[in-house]
């Protein structure tokens, strides 16, 4: 029973843990941690197309939903892991802007950028990439099966028809949750919008933690209507599910999807040709893939399933508001939708 | 002599085999006791005292007293979870344990046909993650469930889903504690009550059930610790409804509030508390069971109680199958539940949330490591803590600290590793984010039943090898390599094999501190689910069970092949 001697052990052992450390320490030129709230399937491309044009530097995403990203900064705003924060509501950028943990900085190409998707500072701290906007997604087999009619509107959903067969994000952990939410409070008012909310209330089955989750429960036909964005719902679609598009009149609660640089970041070059490279036409050109609107006017964008106007849909959103407002309006949120009792149906 | 004989007894030192002084070999064996206490230190006690500081603390660091505790309870949604926790798990457990109590008293205490193959089925839960039931739950009960009709109009999604799931996934735990209270059993207790004219259920009710309760408190209490610890299940199908582990999960993760987390963290520190304490009161009175005259009892055919537990234990074993079954199914469904050809479609995780294949590897080279150096660690410490020569305290101390993780859940073990590792003024931050500390905690957390089984094993040896070698001057880890290791291998491998499919399948301690680079892929299933990727996280929760599953058989087909041989020795 001779399986190793003491010397051969130890020397398998330095081995290992050389090995297991060396995994955390191995170094490229550069290492930009990014954070991010893009969703999973967007950002290989991304990174691929980044990575290409800027040899040495390396993409190392730390990708979350909105909520959680934003709380995560916020937690670390002491000692920052981020670089770069890429893909984050700008609601969220803002909020870190406030709090002073940005670095001001102007991409090259800034502006070529449509004026609305930037930061209007006269030393600019983030630079909008994209507008992702709501979308319902629902789906026509249950909807069939159960009888219920094509919703058309935010107010439709508040049918009674509806009871127990709508999902949406919680507005807490998700973004697109939370573009709703502010959305209603502009459209409705204060009061109209928790008015409704408290009605659209007693229709939802469940509060996802993912702004995706419910257009793919929609898809599975779990609920027949997942309240969700439209590069989703586009997706999701494209996939065969047996889902049609709707976008509510009313018009689309939206954000901007934005860049911005820590300002506590040790990568800064590597930072800043990142900052750069999000304004180039080429990084504009695969944001079209995913979103109708993109910062650079006149990119065409190529949604398959997505029809109408998107661009005059979308409401006069105060993002400034909106991000002032921020904890306020989630606060109240959790305090009358989360954590109730299991729902009675 | 003789009057020597006399007089030594009255010094307790003399009990010992030879007033020996220390030699070179005790000191060796001390500081490494010392060694493996100031390790278990770093790696359990020092973040549980960072937890526990942490809850009377601000966010800024400041002393509040019960600030933190009086914010909890003043929310009455989190105060609700409590007794959300408290009922589901008191459900939970009365269920397991008594579906486990049916299915070992089958196994051990009848002739029933397909014994062998009943044992194997009740270990598919341990070799997967708890989100695998849930999940296989939803696709039972969901919205679009193929067996929907069967709850009458519940919802899957809250209290319901959560027992189920809970009772699928704490089934082989409680039916391994039960199964060997009841194998150990006297069977002149049967004898007399049979000569005593009793009668099968008065035999039951006074022989039977008095035999094995202290395993049933036993399985009662690791049940109900397991289940309030849980977040997988709840996370998955909870619906609406909180619980203490998911409010820990949101409160921490969702929400960046480590203050409220600790807080929470430290009221499931209770339960499992508790249950730590009763289960070692009841572990000393169990050893005065048995005593040197027992017989094994031995079960008798009986067509109709044989029969009967049968009919029962298919039954269970045919609701595990399903479960596994409908996940299997679900993962290479091309699109659940509308076009079900199969496709492996939802094996390509690089497209998904949760960090794609690189996490599978991620996890198979963590729980490799865990296995290696957590089974190299645990049996040489407890070699030591039960084969160094007097030094009481401080093994005494150590054997302590290797206990205490059986009382700590993962969560709460995982929380108090962010808040002590990730301390820039702590000298082990470095560690922070690396696979080193999804390693060091894995061990730390299945550190416990290790250990026992570890010392189980030592105790086993005959304190002579020691002595004789000893007075042969072989050095002790002479001894150590060349009979004790070689003599335990069937329970050094039973460690590696506990370390590697626990490893492997674990999420609650593993969930905080977790890197961009070193994501897992138990965490992937619950990240995928999380963005309704179902199909994929049902998908990856397979590709884990069918590791864990194949690393058994192999494990299997080692210990009766190479081990039979290994340890003929202990035959004559």
């Amino acid at each position: 029973m001779n399986l190793c001697t003491t010397s051969r052990l130890r020397c398998a052992a330095v081995s290992i843990a050389a090995a297991m450390f060396g995994l955390s320490t191995a170094t490229h030129a550069a290492d930009l941690t990014v954070y991010t709230a893009l969703e999973a399937d967007q950002i290989k491309p991304y990174k691929a197309a980044f990575e290409k044009a800027n040899p040495g530097i390396n993409i190392l995403w730390v990708r979350d939903s909105t909520g959680i990203i934003t709380a995560k900064l916020l937690a670390e705003k002491a000692n920052p892991k981020a670089d770069v924060v890429m893909g984050l509501a700008a609601t969220s950028l803002m909020l870190l802007q406030k709090e002073g943990m940005l670095m001001p900085y102007a991409s090259a190409g800034l502006d070529k950028v449509d004026a609305k998707m930037r930061d209007p500072a006269a030393s600019p701290e983030w630079v909008g990439m994209d507008v992702w906007a709501s979308a319902f997604c629902v789906n026509t087999i249950e909807s069939s099966k159960k009888n219920l009619p094509e919703p058309a509107s935010w107010a439709d959903l508040t049918k009674p028809v509806y009871q127990g067969q709508i999902a949406m994000p919680n507005p807490a952990s998700s973004g697109t949750g939370f573009l709703m939410v502010s959305a209603w409070l502009q459209l409705f008012g204060w009061d109209g919008g928790w008015k409704y909310m408290d009605e659209l209330h007693k229709n939802i089955a469940a509060y996802t933690h993912s702004g995706s989750k419910p257009c793919r429960q929609a898809a599975a036909g779990e609920y027949a209507i997942g309240l969700s964005f439209e590069y989703r719902a586009n997706k999701t679609k494209k996939g065969g599910a047996p889902i049609s598009i709707v976008l509510p009149k009313e018009g689309l609660g939206w954000d901007m999807e934005a860049i911005g640089i820590m300002k506590t970041t040790k990568e800064v070059e590597a930072a800043k040709k990142l900052a750069d490279w999000a304004a180039t036409p080429e990084a504009n050109k695969l944001y079209a893939e995913n979103f109708a609107i993109v910062a650079l006017p006149g990119i065409a964008s190529s949604m398959e399933f997505v029809q109408g106007d998107i661009d005059k849909m979308l409401i006069k959103n105060d993002f400034a508001w909106a991000a002032e407002n921020r904890d306020k309006i989630l606060a109240e949120w959790s305090k009358r939708y989360d954590g109730k009792s299991e729902p009675k149906n | 002599m003789a009057t020597e004989t006399l007089i030594l007894p009255d010094h307790p030192a003399a009990v010992a085999p030879l007033r020996q002084k220390l030699g070179h070999d005790d000191w060796i064996m001390r500081g490494a006791v010392v060694a493996l206490g100031l390790w278990l230190i770093i790696t359990v006690l020092l973040p549980l005292w960072a937890l526990l500081s942490k809850s009377f603390q601000a966010a800024d660091g400041r002393f509040v007293g019960l600030a933190n505790f009086q914010a909890y309870f003043a929310s009455p949604a989190l105060a609700d979870s409590i007794w959300h926790s408290v009922w589901v798990s008191l459900l939970s457990t009365v269920i397991c344990v008594l579906l486990a109590f049916v299915y070992a008293y089958g196994l051990t205490r009848t002739c029933m046909p397909g014994r062998g193959l009943f044992r194997i089925i009740a270990q598919i839960p341990i070799l997967a993650p708890s989100l695998l039931p849930a999940i296989s739950l939803v696709y039972l009960f969901g919205n679009q469930g193929l067996v929907k009709w069967m709850l009458f109009g519940a919802s899957i999604y809250g209290p319901i889903g959560i027992v189920m799931g809970e009772v699928f996934w704490t089934f082989p735990h409680a039916l391994i504690i039960i199964t060997t209270a009841l194998a150990i059993s006297d069977a002149r207790l049967y004898e007399a009550a049979e000569a005593l004219r009793a009668s099968p259920r008065r035999t039951f009710w006074t022989v039977t059930l008095p035999g094995a309760r202290y395993g049933l408190i036993s399985a009662v209490f690791v049940v109900f610790t397991l289940v309030i610890t849980d977040f997988g299940v709840p996370k998955v199908i909870g619906g609406k409804f909180n619980v203490l582990a998911t409010d820990i999960y949101k409160q921490v993760v969702g929400q960046q509030n480590f203050q409220i987390g600790a807080v929470v963290g430290l009221l499931l520190l209770l339960p499992a508390a508790l249950a730590f304490v009763v289960d070692q009161l009841m572990q000393r009175r169990q050893l005065a069971l048995l005593s040197a005259r027992a017989v094994p009892y031995a079960p008798r055919p009986d067509a109709t109680i044989d029969r009967a537990m049968l009919a029962i234990c298919s039954l269970i074993a045919f609701a595990i199958l399903v479960i596994l079954g409908v996940s299997f199914f679900a993962s290479i469904a091309t699109f659940w539940p509308y076009n079900l050809t199969p496709s492996f479609k939802n094996f390509d995780f690089d497209m998904m949330d949760g960090g794609g294949w690189r996490s599978y590897f991620n996890s198979l080279v963590m729980a490799g490591l865990t296995a290696l150096f957590g089974t190299a660690v645990i049996f040489t410490g407890a070699y030591l803590v039960e084969k160094t020569p007097r030094f009481r305290a401080v093994r005494g101390f150590v054997q302590f600290l290797a206990l205490l993780p059986l009382a700590v859940p993962g969560l709460v073990l995982g929380l108090g590793y962010i808040f002590f590792f990730n301390n820039p003024a702590n000298p082990l931050n470095f560690i922070y984010g690396t696979m080193a500390i999804l390693v060091i905690c894995t061990i730390s957390h299945f550190y416990s039943v290790s250990h026992l089984t570890a010392v189980t094993a030592l105790k086993q040896i005959d304190q002579e090898f020691e002595t004789v070698s000893a007075s042969l001057r072989v050095p002790f880890w002479r001894t150590f390599m060349r009979v004790t290791l070689p003599v335990c291998l069937p329970a050094v491998l039973d460690i590696a094999m506990y370390l590697f499919v626990n490893a492997m399948t674990t999420v609650s301690a593993v969930v905080f501190i977790y890197a961009p680079h070193t994501t897992l892929a138990a965490i992937a299933v619950l990240n995928m689910d999380d963005a309704g990727d179902v199909a994929p996280a049902a998908a990856m929760a397979m590709v884990v069970f069918a590791t864990a599953a194949v690393t058994r058989a192999i494990y299997m087909l080692l210990t009766q092949g190479y081990l039979a041989r290994a340890q003929m020795w202990r035959k004559r």
